[in-house]
């Protein structure tokens, strides 16, 4: 306020004085005084009071303001020694900012004591630098991205594993409606892993192009085998077919003598990365701890019952995997907790009740290859031959059942206080339809409510949805003051028609922003 | 047969250079401009005396405040207690090279925790006014072979505004003794041609129990929470940090390999394990406790504070370690950043995890080998022997009593 009075003041003064000038050298230039001498008394005459309103003298500053303009705003050194009071440099930095709109302004340092030279760091109020688009560069975002990256490398090789050994996976799979979305995750987080990868899949019921095309898009080495049985409806069965798939792709690693890792990752399991990290430190078999997402269909009465058992007895969330004792070893397995489901369970897979794990899963399991391998020289004696089961018929439940001493079993994950993967059933119905690798072909035209999936029987009203949301559309352009073209589809005619029913949403969606 | 033994010799030789090499794949050896100093042992090299003083300078003071252990001026509190059991410490003040004088004067804490320096010029001339009556070492040489731990902003100048310590200087009286301080800033009043540069105490404890595991990968380009701008004592903006903080903000808010904001995150100590640079910018001083936590989480610093003296500057190459990046290059600071090789930054890493440098930069308790205090210790054993003209002869007066605003001359 004070400042906009000086200025006026001085802008009023200045007038005057040009305005007193101009009279003067009219009226003086026959009386034979100088017209520039009196020029520069008036002038002087008028610094003077402009001084004694500011209180400094007034010239000093645009003398200053003349320097620093020249110097390019550095930070030169020494100034004249008179002190700048606080207030006075405000208005000498509001006024230099009316002349001379640039963001670089110093001040000059204030009285130094003693006589050492003062800093070439001015103290005093500086200008805020801000480059003229300010804005992030996408060159030096990739520079940088590639950077974290070197960095991230050289952290892994440092204090990552070292000599990591290849990851073979065992997918046992069948075509169906919910493969493509079980398989993709699967497929993702295999993508993501960082080592070496292997991926043996199994298909009952034969290969399939459905699931070739998604196992291509992977870009990783993949095995796709068939196996002849189609997979049955229950889920009993359908979990002992599977554990005879999985023999199968183990023959598979015997045969082709393949070296690394053996982990069985079921497609409609979740893997968390630090899973493949922690499977590195397996010597010969490895179990990790399988968090159970036992899901129950829908609320129906039998199983809310055990729900609600289930958390009035707060029970943890089940966990599959190895226990230990106090000195880290191996003393017995955490089990799934079937009781509160006993009777409720699902038989088929088209029920709707909970589906139960098996006591212990295959998933849970990591094997070192060489175990399954015909004549290794190291293989320890605890382990049975691969050959040897093949002729028996009898169940093969876990893994477990490959070694003659199950106490040999490596925990792993911290001794299985860490969960690392979790294991979910959960399918469609098995006579859902869906179009063969999800490619609609041709292209839709009507749509029927389908009366065999539950949906509801009426559907919403869709029509004039959409109307209104194209004419809000259409008003909100106009309102960003685009002068773009108008739409095609004769959109006056439509908002004339509707503009009465529309016109109170409308304003009251404008009226939001 | 004896060429079959020089080949035994020969890769035995190799074989223990090559494990040699391995035990730190991950490291580097640091030395600075003195030279490979900073595992120098002190103890041998120097003797140092202790000056009994009244507790009303020390203890009365802390007991008065006990907040003063944990806030960022303890090391002058630490490094007393450390010199008490020290086995450089003498009894004997005739074989001393160095004394110390135990005043607290950056305890004097208002509500919020902040030190106010007002008093610290009366106390310190009270403690000066006491040894040098009841000893004669102080006037045998006018105080050129004491040394006085000053961690405040502004070291000796006893000011938390630069214009005013300015305005003030160093303590007159201050002026021949050598000040370990943590303020530095090159041809500036408040820092002394012979002083020490320390960092700023940071709580070890603290930030051992924040540790996350070496192989997390990091992911954060650029890191820094703190203020940009001091709404309470700058309204206008530009006086606080010379506008290169505010600068910062206003160039970078909206990038996303810039982490940074005015928040107080609980895991601020995990965050700097995860990032690769972290900045260290001036704020009201040019030095901040920033850059002993990015030196001890391995974050390489960039220090934007033109013209700084850093701790230990001629045992530490801090050229080498972090980047600097002059107050008027604020705008293109992601240029430059982007610009560094990463062998540079690997390179700064490496250097960064070596673990006497992590130790050079705490004040452990109790003291360890290679620590802050040792490094002090190591600065002034590097300064004897004194030079014959600190000893003044008889009659000869180099201090002026009476210098200095009469506030000062008032008794504590």
């Amino acid at each position: 306020m004070k400042l906009s009075a000086l200025q006026q003041s001085y802008t009023n003064r200045r007038s005057n004085s040009f305005r007193a000038a101009g009279g003067l050298d009219s009226s003086v230039d026959g009386s034979g005084k100088s017209p520039a001498a009196i020029f520069w008394l008036v002038l002087h005459g008028l610094c003077c009071l402009i001084s004694l309103v500011l209180g400094f003298r007034f010239s000093r500053l645009v003398f200053f303001l003349f320097f620093s303009t020249a110097s390019n705003g550095g930070t030169s050194g020494l100034y004249p020694s008179t002190p700048f009071l606080g207030t006075t440099a405000d208005i000498a930095g509001s006024l230099s900012f009316q002349a001379n709109p640039s963001p670089n302004l110093e001040l000059p340092p204030n009285r130094t004591a003693g006589g050492i030279s003062s800093s070439r760091v001015v103290v005093g109020r500086h200008g805020i630098r801000i480059r003229p688009w300010p804005h992030p560069n996408p060159d030096e975002v990739m520079k940088a991205h590639r950077i974290i990256e070197r960095v991230q490398r050289e952290q892994k090789l440092q204090f990552g594993i070292k000599n990591p050994r290849t990851v073979i996976v065992v997918t046992p799979t069948y075509v169906r409606t919910f493969q493509t979305l079980h398989l993709t995750g699967l497929m993702h987080s295999l993508m993501n892993v960082p080592y070496d990868l292997i991926w043996i899949v199994i298909e009952a019921g034969g290969t399939t192009n459905e699931t070739a095309s998604l196992l291509a898009k992977s870009g990783l080495r993949t095995i796709h085998i068939g196996f002849d049985r189609r997979m049955p409806n229950s889920w009993e069965d359908r979990h002992r077919l599977e554990a005879q798939m999985r023999l199968r792709a183990l023959r598979i690693v015997r045969e082709e003598k393949l070296d690394g890792i053996l982990m069985f990752g079921d497609d409609s399991n979740m893997h968390s990365m630090e899973l493949f990290d922690e499977i590195q430190k397996v010597k010969w078999i490895g179990a990790v701890s399988v968090g159970i997402l036992a899901h129950s269909g829908n609320t129906d009465e039998l199983s809310s019952v055990a729900h609600k058992k289930a958390e009035e007895e707060n029970l943890p969330p089940p966990v599959q995997g190895p226990a230990c004792n106090s000195s880290e070893k191996l003393v017995g397995w955490h089990i799934f907790n079937s009781l509160p489901y006993v009777g409720n369970g699902a038989t088929y897979i088209d029920d709707r009740a909970t589906v139960l794990p098996r006591k212990l899963e295959w998933s849970g399991f990591v094997l070192n290859s060489r175990l399954l391998w015909k004549a290794a020289e190291d293989r320890p004696e605890w382990v049975k031959d691969l050959d040897k089961l093949d002729g028996v018929r009898e169940e093969i439940e876990s893994p477990l059942s490959l070694l003659k001493d199950p106490s040999m079993v490596e925990p792993l994950g911290s001794c299985g206080r860490k969960v690392l993967l979790w294991w979910l059933r959960v399918e469609a119905r098995t006579d859902s339809k869906f179009p063969a690798r999800w490619i609609i072909d041709p292209p839709l035209e009507v749509t029927v409510p389908a009366k065999r999936t539950p949906w509801p029987d009426a559907p919403p009203e869709l029509p004039s949805n959409v109307k209104e949301i194209s004419i809000q559309e259409h008003t909100e352009k106009r309102h960003a003051k685009s002068r773009a073209s108008r739409s095609k589809h004769s959109s006056r005619s439509k908002r004339k028609h509707e503009s009465r029913t529309a016109d109170p949403q409308v304003s009251s969606k404008v009226s939001e922003e | 047969m004896g060429v079959w033994i020089w080949v035994l010799v020969f890769g035995f030789v190799w074989g223990i250079g090559a494990h040699g090499l391995d035990r730190h794949p991950h490291t580097e050896r640091i030395s600075g401009s003195a030279g490979d100093v900073l595992e120098d042992d002190p103890v041998g090299r120097l003797k140092v005396f202790v000056y009994e003083l009244p507790s009303k300078y020390n203890k009365k003071i802390l007991q008065k405040d006990p907040r003063c252990l944990n806030h960022m001026f303890a090391a002058e509190i630490f490094m007393h207690r450390f010199l008490l059991s020290s086995p450089v410490r003498t009894l004997n003040p005739e074989e001393a090279d160095w004394f110390y004088t135990p005043i607290y004067t950056t305890c004097d804490l208002t509500p919020n925790g902040l030190p106010l320096p007002f008093k610290s010029p009366r106390m310190m001339r009270s403690a000066i006014q006491l040894i040098s009556s009841n000893w004669p070492y102080w006037n045998r040489t006018e105080g050129a072979d004491h040394f006085f731990v000053v961690p405040h902003d502004f070291g000796a100048c006893f000011h938390y505004q630069e214009e005013k310590a300015i305005e003030r200087g160093i303590l007159p009286l201050l002026q021949r003794a050598t000040l370990v301080q943590t303020f530095g800033q090159r041809n500036h009043v408040c820092l002394n041609e012979g002083s020490i540069t320390i960092p700023p105490y940071a709580p070890p404890q603290k930030m051992q129990a924040h540790l996350i595991p070496q192989e997390t990968p990091r992911s954060i380009f650029v890191y820094f929470r703190g203020l940009f701008y001091d709404v309470n004592n700058d309204p206008e903006g530009g006086y606080y940090a010379r506008g290169a903080r505010a600068a910062v903000w206003e160039n970078f808010k909206d990038n996303p390999l810039f982490d940074i904001s005015t928040e107080h995150p609980t895991t601020y100590y995990e965050d700097m394990q995860r990032a690769i640079f972290c900045l260290c910018p001036l704020g009201w001083a040019p030095w901040s406790p920033r850059l002993v936590e990015a030196v001890i989480f391995g974050c390489i610093p960039v220090i934007i504070a033109d013209d700084i003296v850093l701790p230990f500057a001629d045992a530490i190459p801090w050229e080498e370690i972090g980047v600097f990046v002059a107050e008027e290059d604020v705008p293109n600071l992601d240029t430059i950043l982007t610009s560094i090789p990463p062998e540079v930054i690997l390179r700064k890493q490496r250097l960064l995890a070596n673990p006497s440098m992590k130790q050079a930069m705490l004040f452990p308790q109790p003291a360890q080998s290679g620590d802050a205090f040792h490094q002090i210790l190591n600065g002034l054993a590097r300064k004897l022997p004194h030079n014959k003209n600190v000893y003044l002869k008889p009659g000869e007066n180099a201090l002026n009593w009476t210098a200095g605003p009469v506030g000062d001359l008032k008794p504590w």
